[in-house]
């Protein structure tokens, strides 16, 4: 059987190459693993959810087990979601695996880019593979977006609502954007199915596309890899990929889907039921999106009402922050490893990954960046915040205002003087040497030092 | 050998959790257990094969040599060289051509995507509400000013368009003594019945929530405030324009109807918005 294959495909020659080759081993080097497998687990469940999702907004009458929606007139969709999660064996444990997956796969596309900045992966010849990945991580939330719309209840509307609102604020070209994208004025009937379309077609499409390059680039380019004894520019020193890594992978695999079974089996997420059919005369308070939109949201809410008309064209006021703001947060992160360049002069090649610590700038402007992104996801729940700490929503939305600017100005300050503390004093942050370290001195006696 | 022991232990739970989990589905299945089941069969499984790798296959680290990404000189000019075969560079005028056939191409095949949506024309400019429309509540019933109180807010839709998106209103009714009526807009108010535009003029989405005690109604999406009694004017948030107000009057019937349209467009900020559609 191995002879006809290899007969006819040369695996062998291949496979004896291909299984020796050597990955360097670090936790934080799995974080995109997680992300892929993360990625396996989305495509097995959504494929389940498909084949009992209706994407069609006409409206039907609920008759299901539900008791309190009874009666209640609906789309075809959201009642579909409904079924599913009362009448579908295993429908309601598959629905809440998918979301769950869905927002560990984007926090751990996050986490994995965090190391890759930090550590200065995505310097020469990585820029390219950089890219990629913020076309990932935009797929990613494009995916997360359209599958939070599909269920087509009242929050998911509201989502989508604000979407066509900041696609419609754009100069010239939104009301006709906006109109060929949803297909007339909001709401309108056909956007579940290309919405549906999206999210089942042309993201997961374009995902595994690029997922694809993104590993080709790894293999042809080689994994980077911490300083360490006998570790250069010139060698990459690690457990090969037969059968150390493929077995820790696996592994890895198999660990992750597990955790995010028992979470979708035993931690609610997203009750369709509890939030009622979508209607376009109704929004509820607090409505919050999934997390990683949740700093779009609090961009809406901080910023503050600016909209001007000159030559009778209007500017409004949610197209700062929605559509400049993320304009820019993204097209820096891309440019990054450009912007770096240009500041540091460093054109070389580096396959030797930087600690954080040993540069203070990049490390602060990337707490920095943190800092700013938490500070607007806190930002978009500035109303839980007021009801919870019984504060007048002005003052919160005005407080948060003020420290969306402060905040990451000090704790880039804070993290810059960290880094360059230890980077001198060769301390690891966690770590401390225990003892005291002697040097001989000229007389031949010892001292501490 | 309690590598052993423990990979085995690993994959023993795995096994049992699968079988536990094909008899959960088979006698009707149940949520909470399904997931831990699926996640004890995943786990262990993962668990085990993990113990695998770190207790039995120790293996000592490798070292690959790292060859050098960039082409030899020699094969850069071949490769350079190869594209020259075609002896593309000579024949100007047919790759321009070429170029320029395939750019219109391009452009023809993307037009289709113009029947994605219909123009925008008229639609964000008007909505379903026409002069002498009667004001219906949601269950399509006319309403006349005595059958609410003060205080009390109502969604309305013209008559025959309940429902319609762009033209929900809301209808409050205050205390005539307290209202500062616009220039212009002195009688829009009957009795003291006011309806704005119910679609925040920030991000769209409907303005649902009233706070009687200082008269403002509040967007739950972003915090929009507009002051009901001051002609629906944004006072916190991220709005900036007033709801537009919707002139009411009563008919022969008694009955509130609309004295026209609302008279600029509803809803979020478009550029050409100031315009004439």
């Amino acid at each position: 059987m191995l002879k006809w294959i290899d007969s006819r495909l040369g695996a062998a020659s291949l496979a004896r190459k291909g299984l020796r080759k050597v990955f360097p081993d670090h936790w934080s080097f799995l974080l995109g693993e997680v992300a892929l497998f993360c990625f396996v687990v989305l495509l097995a469940t959504g494929v389940f959810l498909t084949l009992f999702y209706r994407p069609d907004s006409v409206p039907v009458e609920y008759q299901g087990p539900y008791g309190p929606l009874r009666g209640q007139e609906m789309s075809a969709a959201y009642e579909s979601v409904m079924r599913l999660s009362f009448e579908v064996r295993a429908g309601l444990v598959m629905r809440q695996i998918h979301h769950w997956a869905a927002l560990v796969f984007v926090a751990s596309i996050v986490l994995h880019m965090g190391r890759v900045f930090f550590t200065g992966a995505f310097r020469r010849p990585r820029e390219i593979n950089w890219l990629v990945g913020i076309g990932l991580l935009l797929f990613a939330i494009g995916m997360g977006f359209t599958g939070y719309s599909l269920p087509d209840d009242l929050l998911s509307g509201t989502g989508l609502r604000i979407a066509y609102s900041a696609m419609l604020s754009i100069p010239f070209v939104g009301p006709y954007l906006s109109f060929l994208t949803f297909g007339g004025e909001f709401p309108t009937e056909g956007i579940i199915s290309r919405l549906f379309v999206m999210h089942v077609m042309l993201l997961p499409g374009l995902l595994i596309g690029l997922i694809t390059v993104h590993l080709a680039l790894i293999v042809r380019q080689k994994h980077t890899q911490f300083r360490g004894a006998g570790r250069t520019e010139r060698n990459v020193v690690g457990k090969p990929l037969w059968p150390s890594q493929t077995f820790r992978s696996l592994g890895l695999m198999l660990i992750v889907s597990g955790l995010l079974a028992m979470m979708g089996g035993l931690i609610q997420i997203n009750p369709v039921w509890n939030f009622g059919p979508f209607d376009a005369t109704i929004a509820t308070a607090p409505s919050q999106p999934d997390w990683y939109v949740g700093w779009l949201e609090g961009g809406m809410r901080l910023f503050p009402p600016i909209e001007f008309t000159i030559f009778s064209t209007t500017f409004a006021t949610v197209l700062w922050p929605g559509v400049v703001l993320p304009g820019i947060a993204f097209g820096t992160i891309a440019l990054w490893p450009f912007i770096e360049k240009k500041v540091t002069g460093d054109e070389a090649e580096h396959h030797l990954l930087d600690r954080a610590r040993e540069v203070p700038m990049r490390t602060a402007a990337g707490v920095a960046g943190i800092a700013f992104f938490a500070m607007l996801t806190i930002a978009g729940g500035n109303d839980v915040l007021a009801v919870t700490f019984k504060l007048p929503i002005e003052a919160v939305t005005w407080a948060l205002r003020i420290g969306l600017f402060a905040v990451p100005l000090i704790a880039a300050f804070i993290a810059y003087k960290m880094c360059v503390e230890l980077r001198s004093s060769q301390g690891h942050p966690f770590r401390r040497q225990r003892g005291v370290r002697l040097v001989r001195n000229a007389e031949g006696g010892f001292e501490e030092s | 050998m309690r590598g052993v022991r423990r990979i085995a232990v690993s994959l023993g739970v795995s096994m049992l959790a699968s079988v536990g989990l094909v008899i959960v589905y088979i006698s009707g299945g149940q949520n909470q257990l399904e997931g831990l089941l699926l996640g004890l069969a995943l786990g262990g499984m993962g668990f085990g094969i993990t113990l695998w790798a770190t207790e039995l296959l120790v293996e000592p680290e490798k070292v690959e040599e790292r060859a050098p990404l960039e082409s030899s000189e020699s094969d850069r000019k071949d490769a350079v060289e190869m594209s020259e075969e075609g002896q593309f560079t000579r024949r100007t005028l047919l790759t321009r051509m070429l170029g320029g056939a395939g750019a219109t191409l391009a452009a023809a095949l993307a037009i289709p995507a113009l029947s994605l949506g219909p123009r925008p024309g008229q639609d964000l400019f008007k909505t379903k509400w026409t002069p002498g429309a009667r004001v219906v509540d949601e269950n399509g019933r006319f309403i006349r000013p005595g059958d609410i109180s003060v205080e009390e807010i109502v969604t309305v839709f013209p008559e025959n368009y309940v429902g319609s998106s762009d033209s929900q209103a809301v209808l409050v009714k205050v205390d005539s003594d307290l209202l500062q009526v616009a220039e212009g807009r002195e009688d829009w108010v009957p009795q003291g019945c006011l309806a704005y535009s119910k679609i925040c003029t920030h991000a769209g989405c409907p303005v649902g929530l009233y706070r009687s005690e200082d008269h403002q109604l509040l967007c739950p999406c972003h915090q929009s405030t507009f002051d009901v009694l001051q002609a629906g004017q944004a006072v916190f948030g991220p709005a900036i324009r007033a709801l537009p107000q919707l002139p009411l009057e009563v008919d022969a019937d008694g009955y509130l109807v609309a004295q026209s349209d609302f008279p600029e467009p509803v809803g979020p900020s478009f550029w050409n918005r100031t315009r004439e559609a």
